[in-house]
């Protein structure tokens, strides 16, 4: 016997934990180009990072660049037109420091549309996209109450000439989605975020939270940021900077 | 006895049976010049393979696309084959650019079917112009490009 029990289940668990290392790493090269007969897993976890600092007094470039992706348009009825995201003052009272944010679905870990939805309608994709199945919604509207960040819309009327990646009808209650479309199709950013770069703010920051090596899951490393609302522990997939 | 209920019997029968031709007849006319019921127009735009038999499709469309739509909502899983966008891009009427309307490839047999379609209430009916131009399609079988 040259080599003792110990030494031999020590050596087999570091030859076990070297070789699942390495096709994990793989496992995440290949989730990143996700073919089209893949379902969406756990492995990753989308959100974005928004640095209020960066993001522009009377700029709506990311509003424009979501409503036009997903071709929502404006009935001049401001208290009933849809909504995905929205730009957000805030204000100290005190110092009269004035900063902006866009606002939009939070894609929570625990989102409370989806706990008190009574048909099943509001639902969390494995990935973390939080989302309505305008199949079965019944346009009940609890979401809308459920919601901390007032994320989601009702649509009140017909509609016409939809995207085909966005399909939209009247009596259901929608909300972002973080272009999932696009997430699907590989583009690996958002509307808003994409728009927000080609301007120069550089503002939002689209990425997966699961994956070390990503900027945004870098940047939440090491850079202070927060949840809107962070009492409510809802673990936010969309987290702020600079508030 | 007996003979009244022969006599029943053999009246029975002979209603019966005339019921029977007169439904054939009528089933004969249908055919010829005298329609009654307006047929549904099916335009087929581009001719060639549908992705599945026109027996099955005809029968079991809505079955299809229907598990496709859970595969698509819930799991991101956007193949082409069965998915509605894909319908509408290849059925779309040449003019109209729609499978609505009256002769339009779902609404014409829909109507005559007398079922309603819900999908459009939220989905497009139109083709999607970018994919019309160029009829090749070889995405990977990606629909939303
Ligand atoms: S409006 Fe629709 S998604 Fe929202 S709670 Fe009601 S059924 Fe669910």
């Amino acid at each position: 016997m040259s080599i003792s029990r110990r030494k031999f289940m020590q050596a087999g668990a570091a030859a076990v934990t070297g070789a699942a290392i390495a096709p994990g790493i793989r496992l995440v090269e290949l989730a990143q180009a996700r073919s089209p007969e893949e379902a969406a897993s756990t492995a990753k976890r989308w959100g974005l990072l928004i640095d209020s600092a960066k993001c522009a007094e009377g700029c709506s470039y990311c509003v424009d660049a979501c409503h036009t992706e997903h071709g929502i348009t404006s009935n001049n009825r401001p208290e009933t037109d849809a909504q995905w995201i929205r730009k957000v003052t805030a204000k100290d009272p005190e110092t009269g420091y004035t900063h902006f944010l866009p606002v939009m679905c939070q894609h929570c870990e625990e989102p409370p549309c989806v706990d008190v939805c009574p048909t099943g309608a509001s639902f969390k994709r494995a990935d973390g996209i939080v989302l309505v199945d305008k199949h079965i919604c019944i346009g009940c509207r609890y979401c809308m109450m459920a919601c901390p960040y007032k994320a989601r819309s009702f649509i009140h009327e017909d509609i016409t000439d939809q995207k085909s990646h966005v399909p939209r009808g009247k009596g259901t209650v929608e909300s972002c989605t973080l272009c999932v479309h696009k997430i699907d199709r590989g583009d690996n950013n958002t509307a808003c975020a994409e728009a927000c770069t080609e301007l120069g703010n550089d503002a939002i920051l689209f990425g997966d939270l699961n994956d070390l090596k990503t900027e945004i899951s870098r940047r939440r490393r090491t850079e202070p940021s927060r949840q809107l609302r962070s009492d409510l522990n809802l673990n936010t997939g969309v987290r702020y900077q600079g508030l | 006895m007996m003979t009244r209920f022969l006599i029943l019997f053999v009246l029975l029968f002979g209603f019966t049976s005339t019921g029977i031709s007169v439904a054939a007849n009528a089933g004969n006319t249908d055919k010829s010049d005298t329609i009654r019921t307006p047929l549904p127009i099916i335009k087929i735009t581009k001719p060639g393979q549908c992705v599945d038999d026109t027996d099955e499709m005809r029968r079991n469309h809505m079955n299809k696309i229907l598990h496709q739509r859970d595969l698509t909502v819930y799991d991101g899983i956007r193949t082409k084959q069965y998915s509605l966008k894909n319908c509408v891009n290849c059925h779309a009427d040449e003019n109209t650019n729609s499978v609505l309307g009256k002769e339009g490839f779902c609404e014409s047999c829909h109507t005559y079917a007398a079922v309603k379609i819900d999908c459009f209430s939220c989905h497009t009916d139109k083709r999607d112009v970018k994919t019309s131009v160029s009829n090749k399609d070889d995405n990977k079988g990606n629909p939303h490009q």
